[in-house]
Formats: C-alpha cells, sequence, structure tokens
C-alpha cells in the first residue's frame, strides 16, 4: 500500500472520532431547524456523508 | 390484518427463491462463472451486519432514545475507514493461512492453541445465541401483528408445539445445511450462500425506504412536516436532542462506548468475519466495499427517525410497540400488500443473519470444541484410515440445529422480556472482547498465549458478572436483589455499580470493566510471560504477513515425516481426491530442512498438509494431528530465530539473485544490439569489396580481351592497333581512377587523407573546375553558365578537394543532361553563415525514393549508360562534411535534379588535422 494512502486513511479516521464524539458534537445540539430537519440529525448525517465521500474518494482515486 | 396462511405462504415462498438463487449461484460458481466476485455484491453481503435489530429494532430504540441508534452505524463506518488497512490484512492473513472462523484466527496467532480456540468458541456461543433469539423473536412478533386484528391481542398463548417460530426455526436450519455444510471446502467457502445473503441485503434496504417513503410522504407532507410536528410537541421534541433524558453525566462517554463497542462487533462477530474474510472472492473488492457499505448503513437509517416520530405522532399514546411501527403502520392505514413487503425485508434482515451465524458458528463449534475433544478419545485416534469429511459435515450440521434450537428455547423462555435493541447489545459486547487478542495479535508480536487467555476470561467473566446475569435477573428468572443490593449484600460488588462506579449506563459500565480488565490482563501477563517457540513463530508470520512473498515464507517445522503417513491422515480429512492433488502439486525448490531421503516429506510440504487441514479441520486441531502423525523435534526459541534468519538470509540471496541476472539480461541486450550492428557493418564491407572487385573486373576484361586479340593476330592492321590501344589507355585511366578514388574513399573515412586549409576564394576555385570541364560540355553542345552574386566569396578549405567536389557535381551534370539542349547553372549564394553552391541540371530528374540513396557508394541510378565510378557523390559530401557542411539534392523526376552543398565560414577549423603519423599505405599511393 502507498503509504500516503494509509497516511489519509489514518487521517480520516481521526477526523471522524473528533468529529462524532464531545465536544464537536455538542455544536450541533440545538432545537434549530436547517432545512426542515432538527439540526442535530442533519448535523450527524451530514458528518456521515462528508465522512463516506472522503473515504470514497481516497479509495477509488487510485488505480481500478 | 393478512390471513395467517398468506403470510406464512409467502414467507416459504420467498425462502424457496432464496433457495434457487443460492443453487444457481453455486452452479455458476462450479462452472467457473461467478455471480459474487464483484466489489457491490460484497458490500452488500456485508450488510448482513443489519439485522432485524436494525430493521425493527432501530426505530424503536429511536422512539424512546432519539438519536442514540446512530452509534451502532457509525462504529462500522469509522471501522471500515480503517477497512483497507486492518480488514486486508485480516483476509490476506486468513487466506494464507487457511483461517476459516474467529476463534481459529485468535487460536492459530497464540500458538495453534486448542484451549484459547475452545474458550472463544464458547464465548461465541454464550453471547450470539441471545441475538439468534432476538432474529426469532422479531419474526414472531412481526408475524402476529400481521395476523391479529389491530383491537385484539397479539400474545395468545402457544404450547411450544404449536408455534410457528419453532417450524421458522427448524426451516432455516435445514435450508442452512443445504447450503452451508454440502460438501467440505477446505477454504470454507459458500458462494450460493452468499449470493442469496446479498439478494436479501437488497430486499431489505427497498423495503425498509418503501416504509420510510410511504410514512413520510404517504401519511405525512414530508420529512419537514414529520419534524415539524414533532418539535411541536415538548416530548418529542427532546427525543431530536443530545440528552434524552436518563443519560445524564456521563453522556458523551456512553455515545463514546457504544461506537467503540459497534466498531469492535463489526470486526468479530463471526458472521462479519464470516463473510468479509472467509469468504472474500478477491482482496480488491475490499477497496469498494469499504465505502459502499456505509452508504448502505446511511441509506437504511435515513428514515428511522421519522419513521420512530411519525410511529409516535400516530399512535399518541396507543401503546403500539414502536419495534414494530414498520409494520403497523401500512397495516393500520390499510396497505397490506406494503405490509406484506416490509415483512418479508424483515424476514429478510433476520434470516440472514441467523444464516451466516449458524454457518460461521458450526465451524467454531465442529473445530474448535468437537474435534479437539474427538481427537483425545483414545477409540478415535486408534481408528485408522477412513473418510472422516462425512463426519465433520454431520457434526457441523448437528451444531447447527442445536443452535437453532437454543434459540427458539432462549426465545421462548425469555422473548418477552427485553426490547430488542438490548438483546443485541448485550451480543456485541461479548464479541467485542476478542478484539485486545486479535487486533493486538496482528500489530503486536509481544502478545502471548498465556496472556490471551487471562485476558479473554477475565474480560468474559466481567461481562457474564456486569450484564449477562442482570439481565437474567431482570427477565425473572432469579432474584434481582444481587443486582440491586450486591451479592451477599456487598454494595461494592453490585454487578451494575461495580466498585461504586455509578452514573454509567449498564452496558457502558460492563464494557468498561470488561475491556479494562481484558487488555489490562492481556498486556500485563504477556509482559510477564516469555512465549513459547510456537507462539513466537505464529506472531512473526501474523504481524509481518505482507513482509513475505509466498514462497520465502518460513517454515517453522523440523523433525521426521514418512510422506505415507501425511498422505493417509489428508485422505482421512480431505478426502483422496484433494489429498491426491495436495501431492500432486508439490512446489519446485525444497525449502530449508529439506530432507533427500525418499519417502520422507521434507518441512515444506507437512507444512502444507497442515495448512490444508487447518482449513478443514482448524490450525489447532491440524496441529495436534499432523504432531501424532510424523516424529517432531521439539522447536526451541533458537530455532526458531534461526530458521527466520535462514528465511531472511534466503530472502536476501534471491533479491541479490534477481540484482544479479536482471543486469545479465542487460548486458546480454547490449551485446545482442552490438552484436547486430557489427554484422551490418561486416554486410556492407562485404557489398562494398564485391562492388570494387566488379568495378575493377570491367575494364579489366576490356584490356585483356583487346590485347589477347592484339597478341593473337599479328597481321592486324595499325590503325585498329592503334585504336585498340587508346581504348586499353582509357581504361587503364579508368582504373587508376577507380583506385584512387577507393583509397581516397577509405582514407577520408579513416580520417587519415591529406588537407591542405588556405584562405581561398570560392569563386576562383569554382572557375578553376568550369574551365577544366568546359571543353566536354562543348562536346556535347551544352550550356554551362555561373551565377554569383559577389565577386569574392573567402573561405577557409582545401582547394583541391573542392575543386574535386565541383568536378565531380558537374561531371555528374553531364552524364545526365540531354544529348541537345543539355543545360547546367551553378548558383553560388552568400549568407551571413556561409556560401551555398549550387549545381542545377536539366536531365531527367531523380525519383525522390532514390534520392536518399544517391550518396551511398556504388549506387548508380542509370545501368549501362555513362558509368561513373559511383564512388564521386559519396567522396564529395565526406569532403564537404570534413569541413563542417552538408550537402543534398532537391529533384522533381522529369525536371532536372539540383545538388547544393553549403560551407560554413569557420570551416576547415571544424575537422582535427589529422595525425602526423601516417600508415604506410597512403604514403605509396603519393606515387601509383
Amino acid at each position: 500500500m502507498k503509504k500516503t494512502l494509509l497516511h489519509r486513511l489514518v487521517a480520516l479516521f481521526c477526523l471522524g472520532w473528533l468529529l462524532l464524539s464531545f465536544p464537536l458534537l455538542a455544536l450541533w445540539d440545538h432545537p434549530v431547524r436547517v432545512f426542515g430537519w432538527p439540526l442535530l440529525p442533519a448535523g450527524l448525517f451530514t458528518i456521515w456523508l462528508v465522512l463516506i465521500a472522503a473515504l470514497a474518494w481516497f479509495m477509488e482515486r487510485g488505480e481500478g | 390484518m393478512l390471513s395467517a396462511p398468506l403470510v406464512i405462504f409467502t414467507a416459504f415462498a420467498y425462502l424457496v427463491l432464496l433457495f434457487a438463487i443460492a443453487w444457481y449461484a453455486d452452479q455458476r460458481a462450479a462452472a467457473g462463472r461467478s455471480i459474487i466476485a464483484s466489489p457491490w455484491v460484497y458490500a452488500l453481503s456485508i450488510a448482513v451486519y443489519a439485522t432485524a435489530w436494525t430493521y425493527f429494532g432501530s426505530v424503536g430504540r429511536a422512539a424512546v432514545d432519539g438519536i442514540w441508534f446512530l452509534p451502532i452505524y457509525l462504529g462500522p463506518t469509522l471501522a471500515m475507514i480503517l477497512g483497507w488497512v486492518v480488514v486486508r490484512k485480516m483476509i490476506r492473513i486468513a487466506r494464507t493461512y487457511r483461517i476459516t472462523s474467529v476463534a481459529d484466527f485468535i487460536a492459530s496467532r497464540y500458538g495453534k492453541s486448542p484451549l484459547i480456540a475452545g474458550l472463544v468458541t464458547l464465548i461465541t456461543v454464550v453471547g450470539i445465541v441471545p441475538y439468534i433469539a432476538l432474529q426469532l423473536k422479531a419474526i414472531s412478533s412481526g408475524y402476529a401483528i400481521m395476523t391479529t386484528s389491530p383491537g385484539e391481542s397479539s400474545l395468545v398463548e402457544v404450547s411450544w408445539w404449536q408455534d410457528s417460530t419453532l417450524y421458522l426455526a427448524l426451516a432455516l436450519a435445514g435450508f442452512i445445511m443445504l447450503f452451508g455444510t454440502r460438501h467440505l471446502d477446505m477454504t470454507e467457502r459458500h458462494e450460493g450462500m452468499v449470493a442469496a445473503i446479498a439478494f436479501e441485503s437488497l430486499i431489505k434496504l427497498v423495503a425498509f425506504l418503501a416504509v420510510g417513503l410511504f410514512v413520510v410522504y404517504g401519511l405525512f407532507n414530508g420529512i419537514g412536516d414529520v419534524y415539524a410536528q414533532a418539535m411541536a410537541d415538548a416530548e418529542l421534541a427532546k427525543l431530536l436532542r443530545f440528552d434524552t433524558g436518563g443519560h445524564a453525566d456521563y453522556i458523551f462517554s456512553q455515545w463514546f462506548a457504544l461506537i467503540l463497542l459497534a466498531m469492535l462487533a463489526f470486526l468479530f462477530l463471526p458472521r462479519q468475519f464470516q463473510i468479509m474474510v472467509v469468504e472474500n472472492v478477491d482482496e480488491r473488492h475490499l477497496k469498494r466495499a469499504v465505502w459502499v457499505f456505509p452508504v448502505y448503513l446511511l441509506l437504511i437509517n435515513l428514515f428511522v427517525l421519522p419513521i420512530a416520530l411519525a410511529g409516535l405522532l400516530f399512535f399518541g399514546d396507543n401503546g403500539a410497540n414502536p419495534d414494530l411501527f414498520v409494520l403497523s403502520l401500512p397495516l393500520v392505514t390499510g396497505q397490506e400488500a406494503l405490509a406484506l413487503f416490509v415483512f418479508i425485508g424483515g424476514l429478510s434482515a433476520a434470516t440472514g443473519m441467523v444464516i451466516v451465524e449458524a454457518i460461521a458458528v458450526s465451524t467454531m463449534v465442529c473445530n474448535d470444541l468437537v474435534m479437539p475433544l474427538l481427537l483425545r478419545t483414545r477409540r478415535f485416534r486408534g481408528r485408522q484410515g477412513g473418510d472422516l469429511t462425512r463426519l465433520l459435515l454431520m457434526i457441523r450440521r448437528l451444531a447447527i440445529v442445536i443452535l437453532l434450537l437454543l434459540g427458539y428455547l432462549y426465545f421462548y423462555l425469555a422473548g418477552e422480556a427485553y426490547a430488542l435493541v438490548s438483546i443485541g447489545l448485550i451480543s456485541f459486547a461479548a464479541v467485542a472482547q476478542f478484539a485486545p487478542a486479535a487486533l493486538g495479535g496482528m500489530y503486536w508480536k509481544g502478545g502471548t498465549r498465556a496472556g490471551v487467555l487471562a485476558g479473554l476470561c477475565a474480560g468474559f467473566a466481567f461481562w457474564i458478572y456486569t450484564l449477562m446475569l442482570p439481565s437474567i435477573a431482570k427477565s425473572g428468572w432469579m432474584s434481582t436483589d444481587f443486582v440491586d443490593l450486591g451479592p451477599f449484600g456487598l454494595a461494592w460488588l453490585k454487578p451494575e455499580q461495580f466498585l461504586g462506579l455509578s452514573g454509567l449506563d449498564n452496558l457502558t459500565h460492563s464494557l468498561f470493566w470488561s475491556l479494562f480488565a481484558n487488555i489490562g490482563a492481556f498486556v500485563g501477563v504477556s509482559l510477564w510471560t516469555r512465549p513459547a517457540a510456537r507462539e513466537a513463530s505464529q506472531a512473526l508470520l501474523f504481524v509481518d504477513v505482507y513482509n513475505r512473498s509466498h514462497d520465502h515464507q518460513p517454515v517453522f517445522w523440523q523433525g521426521r515425516a514418512r510422506i505415507e503417513d501425511l498422505k493417509l491422515l489428508a485422505t482421512r480429512f480431505l478426502g483422496p481426491k484433494r489429498a491426491e492433488q495436495l501431492f500432486e502439486a508439490r512446489p519446485g525448490p525444497p525449502g530449508q530442512g529439506a530432507r533427500p531421503d525418499r519417502g520422507y516429506a521434507d518441512a515444506r510440504l507437512v507444512q502444507r498438509v497442515e495448512t490444508q487441514l487447518a482449513g478443514a479441520i482448524g490450525s489447532a486441531s491440524a496441529r495436534v494431528m499432523v504432531a501424532s502423525a510424523v516424529e517432531e523435534e521439539d522447536l526451541g526459541l533458537e530455532d526458531v530465530m534461526r530458521i527466520l534468519d535462514e528465511a531472511s538470509q534466503l530472502r536476501v540471496h534471491s533479491r541479490a539473485l534477481e540484482d544479479k541476472s536482471r543486469s545479465l539480461e542487460q548486458a546480454t541486450r547490449e551485446l545482442r544490439a552490438a552484436n547486430e550492428e557489427l554484422k551490418s557493418l561486416d554486410r556492407l564491407k562485404d557489398d562494398f569489396m564485391s562492388s570494387v572487385t566488379h568495378e575493377l573486373r570491367t575494364p579489366l576484361t576490356s584490356i585483356r580481351a583487346l590485347t589477347e586479340m592484339m597478341l593473337d593476330d599479328e597481321d592486324m592492321p595499325n590503325e585498329q592497333r592503334q585504336e585498340f590501344l587508346a581504348i586499353i589507355v582509357t581504361e587503364t585511366e579508368r582504373l587508376s581512377r577507380l583506385v584512387g578514388q577507393v583509397l581516397d574513399m577509405a582514407r577520408i573515412e579513416a580520417g587519415h587523407a591529406d588537407w591542405h586549409s588556405t584562405e581561398l576564394d570560392l569563386t576562383e576555385v569554382v572557375g578553376q573546375a568550369v574551365n577544366s570541364i568546359r571543353g566536354r560540355f562543348e562536346e556535347k553542345n551544352a550550356r554551362l553558365e555561373v551565377h554569383t552574386e559577389r565577386p569574392s566569396l573567402p573561405i577557409l578549405a582545401d582547394r583541391d578537394r573542392l575543386v574535386q567536389v565541383m568536378l565531380n557535381l558537374l561531371s555528374n551534370a553531364l552524364k545526365f543532361i540531354p544529348e541537345d539542349g543539355g543545360r547546367v547553372d551553378v548558383q553560388m549564394t552568400d549568407s551571413e553563415r556561409g556560401i551555398t553552391v549550387t549545381v542545377a541540371d536539366n536531365g531527367p530528374g531523380i525519383a525522390p525514393e532514390e534520392q536518399p540513396r544517391i550518396f551511398e557508394k556504388f549506387h548508380q541510378l542509370d545501368e549501362g549508360r555513362q558509368r561513373g565510378s559511383g564512388l564521386g557523390l559519396p567522396i564529395s559530401r565526406q569532403i564537404v562534411e570534413h569541413f563542417g557542411g552538408r550537402m543534398w539534392v532537391e529533384s522533381t523526376p522529369g525536371e532536372g535534379a539540383r545538388f547544393s552543398f553549403f560551407l560554413p565560414r569557420t570551416s576547415g577549423a571544424s575537422a582535427p588535422e589529422p595525425p602526423s603519423g601516417r600508415p604506410a599505405r597512403e604514403r605509396n599511393e603519393h606515387h601509383g
């Protein structure tokens, strides 16, 4: 495995942990709605989607 | 409500469909055209992670705890981010050493210990039975709500033999036996089963999205509407906040614990290991699956919260079970077809989990619990020969039936006591106990067998004490006193507040204590104890699995093994056909420790047999069997280090050898190229020789013929004799000119020619040449004109050579101009860089394909006409190039040819002066 991919994955993993745990997660804990969604579920699904998109980008960019 | 026979018929029809898919996939696999060899199918099959617990339980949990259902799916997403690192290593290890279950994985790493394998299997069975019960419960409750009208109570007591859940369990057992244990495969791969699982994953996703869309857009006006109504309700609005009440102080540690738990369970649940690692067709499929699987999880969770809120809004305090909102919402609103489809989706989720789990666990039970016990019995060991593959299959089938019956029993006895989510989490916590041993084993060489045993025992004990026993007590089977007051009234031992640790919910509490004890004991004891030789060698093989290509795996075995004995052993467990293949396909070079004696196996062959056996009966049992069949010498730690050393030496040598052979190839290529060049030069030389001799022979022949005629005919008239003599003189001149040119050519090419560069005027040189040849032009009635822009063109060059060049060009032109009206123009152009001289004729011209070749030696355009030596043009070009210029030709056929040469102003300095010591040959020529 190329070292850069390994490093990117580890970095993304750490970022995921941070975004999905205290205290960053508490930022979303407000009784507000965005685009019809309450902020907390909206935030969680957004983080989730961004993580997956980054992962897909890293994995698919290389050869086949 | 729907009629019971319809629901039952649909359910069984669906199972038959699964059956057909699995059968088809198996057929395709047998034909070598696998339908599961795709990253998409692989990702879908991994989605077996989403069980009935997800399908029904997530909504149930969301209805009580809000977004707290999510960590169970965020954990696997985080795990998959590192999947390409961790899971790929698991796949590589399992493939290299034929590991077929998580118990085998851990046991194999720690010296192929049967004790560890057995312990892991035991923990798995205890932890997984409730999980299987949960699936049965989901189907059973789903079935009940489908077939009873809303008013009626769905909890009609029936005796066990009337319970359709029992028959469902038995039907599933039959299905699993057919596709999981039809034949004994050395890699434990089941293509048909994987295809069916992937299909089920697709069905459950589509069904869940369908009910989600129906609820959100059919019963409400979109997601925004659901959320808006929920936020208007004070009670429901709480569900959309982080702290839904009841989580209190340690809220974020509980969130963290859930994510961690799901992450570890995702990696080490037997069914996930089976699907992700054992059933993996190609390591590269993982590359796409690591992100496709999280997408699947995200999609299936998208509508969980809206459905839960919608159910709560819709039913109010009606007391409907939130676990079954996905069914009750469409049922109550009269969407019976949708409800049936959703039920099938739930059935998919439940059966998928049960099928894979049962196959995985039955393999573990057979290989790691039953086989080691059987191998210990004297009767079994004494029995020689005989094919045991049938026995192995029987054990597995029995294990499947027993496992499902245990699941049913648990469901029957405790099913109603707990919500779905709690049962699932208890199982997760049991499986998480494998993580320290397995992950530690993959990345840390220091872990020992004793450490793992201590860690597993400690972790498992804490799990039972802090999670399992309290849950049993709460089910009402035993007094809850020890939970509330502590055993024997000792409050500090209270299982849910161990050592007085309070504030955490019971799951986080249990997870913390069990993993703390587990990791502590594992690391502590590992550091304290010394690994045995086999543990050390297995540690190296696991941790460094990427570092070794297959051929350079060190073989940690020494002793004497008769091939006969090994063959007998392999035949017993693998069947005669596979055993035969195993011994036929012996790898080429003998490894270290090879014994040359006939009839004895080398270490590598023993290793191969053991690895193949491990695929069939687990690595621990395989070790025991091989050890009993051959004479082994005990390996010491020093031997392990020595063998490793030899292996790495071998690797170094082979790498050096590769380098050498590469450079040798390179040298061979260069030599071959040089040889080709020499050959072509040789051919050129031969051509040159034959051309020269041919040119010499023509005048010689005529001279000889004429002389002979004169010699024979004494009465020849004087005029004729004179005529002949004149011809002879001409031919002789031609001969000497030719010889002179050849020598000239050779001198120039060899760099030995005499060059006398002086300052001279090119117009004068051209004039000299023109004057000396003008007579021949007049003989032919041709015009020869010289055009120049300037009266004088000074240049540094050798006068005689330049005259030679001009004469060559002019006589060449003379040869080709027509008999009448011939015309040759000499043009001199002066530029800053040098002088260009052009000789243009009005002859027939030269075809384009001929043009590059006319400067070749002895190339003659027109055979038979006035022949030149064929050397004039090449020599001229050599001379011009000597002065740093160049010569070329432009011509259109039919319109004459233009020969030009260009001389730079600095010419004469460009070529080095020839060395002073000239060869004798050249000096002699001056007299010739």
